[in-house]
């Protein structure tokens, strides 16, 4: 019944079209919430889809093999680097607006 | 008793029935993660999002991927963003609306780059592409300490800085109205 999807967790597409996938849900996200927290969470998403596709990649390409991982694990490095700072400036900002949604911090349009 | 190889209605091997069992629980709670409503659930299946994918990180492979993601982004990052979303939460949160006024142009714009990387993908031929290869701890290390060391330091630096930075714009003024 399902026989086309037959040894689909051992085909480079399947990981690459579900990276794709996880990747336009977090692109999504991030367009269309008002919340500068789904936002960042959005961004953790799609960071999720490249680390998805660079593991795929190196599992299957063997000219990048370990490689592969080490990128990933500095990725993973990186988005927590970039979470920290980026949830510390929406508490800074929530301080001083009294708001999490991004469509009203305006301060600079005035 | 022995199980067959195969799911006998369905005709799947095990594995794949497993592999497409996570990859729907990630797609699915990724979804959830952008349309609910309440924010606190949608950081919680963000949690099931990346435990999904440390699922999928151990099929391409990479079990020390996997250990990492679950780590970093089920033990830390998730935990961050809970903290941020309760230290940020209004009465009015969950009663305003949840998106901008371009979301629809947004979900369309979304949809067509989901297809177009399908498309790419599948109209690219892989066949340079040889077998999955299992990536195991032994060779991992070796790789990242004899290769990549600077790398290595290099996030741990950055790593560093950043937990300073955040430090620093999240503390309240001396004195100020906080």
């Amino acid at each position: 019944m399902l026989s086309f999807l037959d040894n689909v967790s051992q085909s480079l597409d399947a990981y690459l079209i579900l990276a794709g996938l996880l990747f336009s849900i977090g692109a999504f996200g991030f367009l269309a919430r008002r919340n500068a927290i789904s936002m960042l969470m959005s961004i953790e998403l799609m960071l999720n889809a490249v680390n998805l596709a660079v593991i795929a990649f190196g599992a299957f390409t063997p000219g990048l093999r370990e490689a592969a991982s080490v990128i990933a694990l500095i990725v993973m490095g990186a988005a927590a680097a970039e979470a920290t700072v980026g949830l510390a400036i929406v508490i800074a900002i929530y301080r001083n607006r009294k708001t999490p949604l991004v469509d009203e911090y305006d301060a600079m349009r005035q | 008793m022995t199980l067959p190889d195969t799911i006998p209605i369905l005709g799947l091997g095990w594995d794949d029935l497993l592999f497409l069992t996570f990859a729907a629980i990630m797609i699915g709670s990724a979804l959830l993660v952008v349309l609910m409503r309440d924010i606190i659930r949608c950081g919680l299946a963000m949690i099931i999002a990346f435990a999904a994918l440390a699922g999928l990180y151990v099929f391409a492979g990479s079990p020390v991927v996997a250990a990492a993601q679950v780590l970093v982004y089920i033990g830390a990052i998730s935990v961050l963003v809970l903290f941020a979303i309760m230290l940020t939460q209004t009465k009015a949160g969950p009663a305003s609306l949840v998106f901008q006024t371009q979301a629809f142009p947004a979900a369309i714009a979304a949809a067509v780059l989901a297809l177009l990387i399908a498309v790419a993908v599948a109209a690219t031929d892989w066949s340079e592409t040889g077998q999955l290869f299992q990536t195991t701890a032994e060779n991992l290390g070796k790789e990242l300490f004899a290769n990549f060391t600077l790398p290595f330091e290099v996030v741990s630096v950055l790593l560093l800085a950043a937990v300073i930075g955040g430090v620093f714009l999240a503390k309240r003024e001396r004195g100020g109205a906080g």
